[in-house]
């Protein structure tokens, strides 16, 4: 672990971002913070801009206006080396896995390894074997991506976002495409990983998840950040209604 | 056709109904007309006059098919480009090489351009003469502008077709427009699309015999040479067909092994 800097400062950090598609305003001003060795999980209800807020985050969604800083730099995303420089240091995992089907497992992960940090052939294959290990999948290495369950892909393109050594990973519904039972070898990997001080952010339908492994919980609503915190209080103390009318559905239906 | 099922076969034919018995029948043919040639001292005559024009015929569909898929894989990022001069320049190209005959294409290649071409270069201060540029040559240029805007609208749809997820995926890790394309989508599309080159190639192979219309010696001009000379055209039309099938014939098992190759790992 890198020494502590005196005085902490995010290391991800959104300023304002505001991002509307046609009628829609996706994300409404919204800021966020991220520091390091923190997992911060972003809940709320679908069409709320948790997505669209974590994919400005590494510009896979382009802000109509606002600012994403990594480690106190402002990004410019229209300057393309700062743009996959940003990307190589910010890794994503998405619902659908999307891994690429025409390489092995271990193909995709060297693959990545090899064109963005430039690792010799070996270096980057012995990356993706240990890599591989990491997640249980030693043995998957030489399968195709396609011969797998969708936990064992998932968990592959976990080790394939950790293959360019990012600082930060965003998880964008990693378990909502997977079936109930496979959803937990998943969710393993990741608290493995929060466990080792990864910086995480986590966009979650899984509120036991957030609970147990967030230390940072945002809860949005119509493009709105509504409540930030630790997740007891934003999960099991819920000042506002909103909040409360999402984590609680059944006391509120009492009163 | 279509089973209960959905299925395109309702269920799997017998091996008898599975041979490739269209297959047998032209093996047939070919055993016949090879016993014709060993034995016929005229039949003989005509396989070997054909034999001189094959070269030229690989010659030019080898070049040309190349050039044509370069071409296209050019147009095809022409026409999914953000920029606007290049798809509107890449679209024109498609539309109106595609829709003009590829011998009328063959002509105002070899007869307007390359002359407009030679007059330029003169202007320029180069001293060559029309004459200089040979009509294979010519030809060949024609069929791969011709092609290319073929391979453009096939490689265009493959590309389009990918998962939006591929790109995306290969962009968050870091990697560059560059790379993106030619490491994570060009490979995926050229295997989607390998069924329509294959056909693609065995078309182009056909259009060859339009050559012939500029006096280039492939099998087709040698056969009219030798029809003219001896009104032989059945023997000669018949061993014409038959280089023509078996070339095709090749290229098409080729490119089934070829699929049949990327399947096995795809699945």
């Amino acid at each position: 672990m890198p020494p502590e800097p005196a005085k902490p400062s995010p290391l991800l950090e959104a300023r304002a971002l505001t991002k509307r598609f046609d009628n829609l305003l996706a994300l409404d001003a919204v800021s966020l913070a991220v520091n390091r060795g923190t997992v911060t999980a972003i809940l709320g209800p679908s069409g709320s801009g948790k997505s669209t807020l974590l994919r400005c985050l590494n510009f896979l969604v382009l802000p109509d206006s606002g600012e994403v800083l990594f480690d106190r730099t402002l990004i410019n995303p229209r300057l393309d080396a700062a743009l996959n420089a940003h990307r190589a240091r910010v890794g994503m995992v998405f619902q659908q896995f999307n891994l690429f089907p025409h390489l092995l497992v271990w193909e995709n992960l060297a693959l990545a390894a090899r064109l963005v940090r430039h690792l010799s052939a070996a270096a980057a294959r012995d990356r993706a074997i240990s890599l591989l290990a990491r997640v249980g999948l030693a043995e998957k290495a030489f399968a195709h991506p396609l011969q797998l369950s969708g936990g064992q892909q998932q968990r592959a393109a976990i080790a394939r976002a950790l293959a360019v050594e990012p600082s930060v990973l965003l998880f964008d519904e990693p378990t909502s495409a997977l079936d109930p039972e496979l959803t937990g070898e998943v969710l393993a990997v990741m608290r493995q990983l929060a466990a080792d001080h990864t910086t995480m952010v986590v966009v979650t339908h899984d509120v036991e998840f957030a609970r147990q492994a967030a230390s940072e919980v945002v809860f949005m609503d119509a493009g709105r950040v509504v409540e930030s915190g630790p997740p007891a209080r934003v999960i099991d103390a819920p000042t506002t209604d909103r909040a409360r009318r999402f984590f609680k559905p059944s006391t509120v239906a009492e009163r | 056709m279509i089973g209960p099922d959905g299925a395109l076969a309702s269920e799997r034919p017998s091996l008898l109904a599975r041979a490739p018995w269209w297959l047998l029948a032209l093996a047939l043919v070919a055993v016949l007309i090879g016993w014709r040639v060993a034995t016929d001292a005229l039949w003989r005559d005509i396989a070997a006059r054909l034999l001189d024009g094959l070269g030229l015929t690989l010659l030019v569909t080898a070049i040309a098919f190349p050039l044509a898929l370069g071409i296209g894989l050019f147009s095809a990022l022409g026409l999914v480009s953000g920029n606007l001069f290049f798809r509107q320049f890449s679209t024109l190209y498609v539309q109106v090489v595609r829709g003009l005959p590829v011998l009328v294409q063959i002509f105002i290649v070899a007869f307007v351009l390359v002359p407009l071409g030679v007059e330029t270069a003169n202007f320029l201060g180069f001293r060559i003469a029309a004459q200089d540029v040979p009509m294979v040559v010519r030809v060949i240029a024609a069929l791969a502008f011709a092609y290319g805007a073929f391979e453009a609208e096939t490689l265009r749809g493959g590309l389009t077709s990918l998962p939006r997820g591929q790109a995306e995926a290969a962009r968050a890790l870091g990697l560059s427009r560059r790379q993106t394309l030619r490491h994570i989508l060009l490979p995926q599309t050229f295997r989607r699309v390998l069924p329509t080159l294959g056909n693609d190639l065995i078309c182009l192979l056909k259009d060859s015999a339009l050559v012939s219309v500029l006096g280039v010696r492939d099998i087709t001009q040698e056969a009219r040479l030798y029809q003219s000379a001896t009104f032989r055209y059945t023997e000669s039309l018949v061993l014409l067909a038959f280089f023509y099938l078996a070339l095709t014939l090749l290229v098409a098992l080729g490119v089934r092994a070829l699929e049949n190759r990327y399947r096995r790992h795809a699945a």
